[in-house]
């Protein structure tokens, strides 16, 4: 039983009534999935499992048995940013940094759903080939991370640049 | 609060009109106004790559050997008494080290209440903290488990049985007001103004408009969860805690565990979000009294639920508007009363008429604010506490008077603007409302706009423009002190305890302190966030811009007659005094002739110095009791109103502002813009709604308690006049809380002009428009 964290193999815990967020947080000490609600209300927890974003505080940790799960720290760190970390930079997309970590996940999945086809509530033309990426299409999108400190302009703002370079 | 100390405060601002300009602080215009180079600049946040990385600690991330977890249990019952309490069952369960209730909490006193006398006053509740059987609110907390892991604290938690005896409680607004107390002051104002004859005033007025406005009860609801993690080691205590107020959290928690100022430290380098909301409550007291009997560190967290249930937010408010004018729309009668929630162990006043004092200009005033008292968790100061929803209820009554009178809502505010402070006839340091809303109205295109309601359709879609003026006082903190350590190598490092949240302090302070150090940005460090460093006030009022600012510029002053005194007689420098120099291009230099200068690096390194520190205050802000120093804004909205569903969707939203000098245009924006997006949860959404059978908050969740997601926040347009004020530091007014000012107004004004339905009563959901 383990699961994979950032790449290495971590022990399921003893305990089952253990979240994925408390095992990363008070057990490996990976305090960048942040915790606002406790009850998948606020998406500050959201990792990714296996490529998909996941809100780590309604996941026992015995669920991501076998499994691999990227935190922010495994998407990157010091000189080595990830794409979306660097935009978020340049445009200012937060102010405390407590809800980022979890929109910065949130996007970084995000964008792999719009290049899937996955449509949203938004989305005008369901038979389209490709999706476009519009502002609107992000902020449905994202609306699942709340931000209190009113970072929201900016955050679009890093993920269509981000996106836009990708295409690019 | 008191009669003595409207005398005492009117006394000192007779004298100060007495006193000339120049003398005050800011009485020469800070140098700094005309000469930037990192000032102004769009720096991004120094802490940017900590924060994208998840590697900015924050108070519940601090590993420590042998931690503990402490669950709470909240009380259900709103007033009365703790008759049995069974705790055997917690104390047995596994890994469970103690519980504590009011029989085994410490004996200790209470917080004195956040006060203008005492800094080191910062409580928001005087009610005994867990020391007695009595219950005062529903969610008051009555005992803490403490256990090895979190889950093994929150399910014995769970199997403490107390039974409560119960008392009638007071918990309707309405059943309140015949028992409304009069204070005599609000915050440093008095309560009630009265000038002239405003109700026969209104009676006589041509055009007058007379209603009441009610806002609801709201929580901060920053992300990050109010958490502490406590740790003693020996007598003294290490508290990492999220709060907006490090140095006079340290001081109080001295006095109430009766310890020496120094044997307390409080460490907080960031905070996930505060907006008044992360002061000095209950679950800090409790967690470090349960660390003391466990003898281990100690970590506490709120749930959500809990930071709802033992955190107070902004209080509900019922207020009166009256405007009279006479033809040409000249106000002859502003009157302005009403009620909030402050019960007595409470420390916020909702000073929801203070803005009204200093916006327009009246024949007649009628001011005066009432408090009710309610059995419920203390409200307290949540951003613009006042102005947020004092601005909604007159700003609307503008533009009704315009829309009864047929005049432009604009036209009508800049008739009435007046060339003086409207009550205290004090002179304006910098004010240009009337610029912000000309240069807000072209970008805008205000012009488009229909004055007729209801008149523009877009399929199901009803659209309007609607406008409102925000405004926000200036204020700078005694007891700021700053330390500057110039070093060697060229670079410098500021220290001092004031707290980032994400106004982006460190930035625009190292922004600040290489202009003022004539150093490039890259050679200075910020260090905050810990109340061993230099002593600064609490983040609040929008004042920890200014108030580092102004103690930065002292620290440099006296930076400079440090560095005259090093460099000696042999200096090209020797002979000057500290007012003939200035600190530039890396060294020191005579302001009459430049070319007599010593780079600092020289003058370290002949005196064999690695570094000089020097700390200093800034000076007593007299400034604001001599002018009347206000940000003010133009707020202009332009939204859809379904007519088939009534639903609200913000189109644009654009601000206008005049806060004087902007340091930071990222930053700075950011503020602004975050103020507004809480101005749209004001207008439209936000409500925290209490069933006044029980006293208990009904929706203590953030998928009950709505606040604007992203697809609720369009595209927000943020210009400024950027006129420095000369009679402050940098000449910068703060900027943290008068973005949300005005916004409430501008969108109901906004709907009104949609649909032709006046709504006085927030948030505008859609039941409402129905």
């Amino acid at each position: 039983m383990a699961i994979r964290i950032n790449g290495s193999d971590v022990a399921v815990p003893d305990d089952a009534r253990v979240s994925l967020l408390d095992l990363l947080r008070e057990g490996l000490h990976l305090t960048g999935t942040k915790v606002g609600c406790n009850q998948g209300a606020c998406g500050a927890c959201t990792v990714l499992i296996d490529g998909q974003r996941v809100l780590s505080c309604l996941t026992l940790a015995a669920q991501a048995d076998g499994r691999s799960v990227t935190t922010i720290e495994g998407l990157g760190s010091g000189s080595d940013l990830h794409p979306l970390q660097v935009a978020f930079i340049e445009h200012d997309g937060f102010q405390c940094g407590y809800c980022t970590p979890g929109q910065i996940c949130a996007a970084a999945a995000m964008l792999r759903e719009v290049e899937a086809g996955i449509p949203s509530y938004v989305t005008a033309d369901l038979a389209a080939e490709r999706l476009t990426l519009s502002r609107e299409e992000v902020r449905e999108r994202m609306s699942g991370n709340l931000c209190r400190c009113g970072a929201h302009n900016g955050i679009v703002e890093a993920i269509l640049r981000v996106a836009a370079e990708h295409a690019a | 609060m008191s009669k003595t100390q409207n005398a005492i405060i009117s006394s000192v601002r007779t004298v100060m009109g007495w006193v000339p300009a120049q003398w005050l602080p800011g009485g020469t215009p800070d140098p700094l106004i005309e000469r930037r180079a990192a000032i102004g600049r769009q720096a991004s946040r120094l802490d940017g790559p900590l924060k994208v990385a998840g590697e900015a600690r924050f108070a519940a991330e601090v590993a420590m050997d042998r931690l503990c977890y402490a669950a709470l249990v909240h009380s259900p019952v709103t007033r009365g008494r703790i008759t049995r309490l069974d705790t055997g069952a917690a104390e047995t369960a596994p890994g469970v080290i103690l519980v504590m209730t009011h029989r085994t909490m410490p004996r200790i006193g209470t917080l004195p209440l956040i006060g203008i006398t005492d800094l080191s006053a910062v409580g928001n509740s005087s009610i005994p903290i867990m020391l007695d059987a009595e219950i005062r609110y529903n969610g008051q907390v009555v005992a803490a488990v403490v256990a090895e892991t979190q889950e093994q604290a929150d399910h014995a938690a769970s199997l403490i049985e107390i039974d409560y005896a119960i008392d009638a409680a007071r918990t309707r607004f309405q059943d309140a007001r015949p028992d409304a107390r009069t204070p005599a002051s609000l915050l440093m104002d008095k309560n009630h103004v009265s000038i002239g004859n405003a109700e026969r005033e209104l009676k006589r007025a041509p055009h007058r408009v007379d209603n009441m406005y009610r806002t609801p009860a709201q929580n901060h609801n920053a992300i990050e969860l109010h958490a502490v993690t406590a740790a003693w080691e020996g007598d003294s205590l290490v508290l990492h805690d999220a709060t907006q107020m490090i140095a006079p959290s340290a001081a109080a928690l001295a006095k109430l565990f009766g310890l020496k100022r120094e044997q307390v430290r409080v460490l907080s380098p960031f905070v996930g979000g505060g907006f008044g909301g992360k002061g000095l409550w209950d679950h800090q007291i409790v967690a470090i009294a349960a660390a003391r009997l466990a003898g281990r560190p100690l970590r506490l967290m709120l749930s959500r639920e809990g930071v709802y249930r033992m955190i107070g937010g902004r209080s509900p408010s019922e207020q009166r508007v009256a405007i009279g004018a006479d033809a040409e729309g000249r106000f002859t009668a502003l009157l302005h009363t009403g009620y909030s929630v402050m019960p007595p162990y409470g420390a916020c006043p909702e000073p929801y008429t203070l803005g009204t004092r200093a916006l327009y200009g009246a024949r007649s005033f009628e001011i005066m604010q009432r408090h009710l008292d309610l059995d419920i968790v203390p409200n307290t100061f949540m951003r613009a506490p006042g102005e947020a929803i004092g601005s909604f209820a007159v700003e609307s009554a503008i533009d009704e008077l315009a829309h009864a009178m047929g005049v432009d809502p604009i036209a009508l505010r800049l008739r009435n603007l007046p060339e003086r402070h409207p009550i205290s006839g004090a002179p304006f340091s910098q004010h240009a409302l009337g610029q912000a809303y000309a240069e807000g109205a072209k970008r805008f295109g205000w012009d488009r706009r229909h004055a007729e309601p209801g008149t523009v359709r877009e399929g199901e879609w009803r659209i309007g423009m609607g406008c409102a003026t925000g405004s926000f006082p200036y204020a700078r903190m005694p007891g700021a002190n700053v330390r500057i350590t110039l070093r060697g190598d060229g670079t410098a490092v500021i220290a001092c305890s004031a707290q980032e949240m994400g106004m982006g302090t460190a930035t625009v302070q190292a922004q600040h302190a290489a202009d003022r150090l004539g150093l490039p940005l890259e050679a200075i460090s910020v260090e905050l966030g810990d109340s061993a460093l230099p002593a600064a006030p609490m983040a609040g009022g929008s004042s920890q811009t200014a108030s580092i600012a102004g103690a930065i510029a002292a620290a440099a002053t006296k930076l400079a007659g440090e560095l005259l005194r090093l460099a000696g007689n042999d200096s090209p420098i020797a002979g000057l005094r500290a007012g003939e120099v200035q600190l530039v291009e890396e060294g020191i230099a005579s302001i009459a002739d430049p070319t007599r200068r010593e780079s600092y690096r020289s003058i370290l390194a002949r005196a064999a110095r690695e570094a000089i520190a020097v700390t200093a205050a800034g000076s007593a802000p007299l400034e604001f009791l001599k002018f009347a120093m206000h940000s003010s804004s133009a707020i202009f909205c332009e939204l859809r109103v379904s007519a088939v569903t009534g639903e609200v969707r913000v189109d644009r939203l654009l601000g206008s502002f005049d806060c004087g000098t902007i340091l930071n245009p990222k930053t700075a924006a950011s503020q602004f813009r975050g103020g507004m997006i809480m101005g749209l949860g004001l207008a439209l959404m936000e409500e925290t709604l209490f069933d006044e059978r029980s006293g208990r908050i009904m929706n203590p969740s953030l998928a009950d308690y709505h606040i604007p997601a992203h697809l609720d926040v369009p595209e927000i347009d943020v210009i400024w006049t950027g006129i420095p004020d000369p009679r402050s530091p940098l000449g910068a007014r703060g900027i943290g809380e008068i973005g949300i000012t005005g916004v409430a107004a501008a969108v109901a004004n906004a709907v009104f002009n949609a649909t032709g339905k006046r709504i006085r009563d927030l948030p505008i959901t859609l039941d409402k428009l129905l």
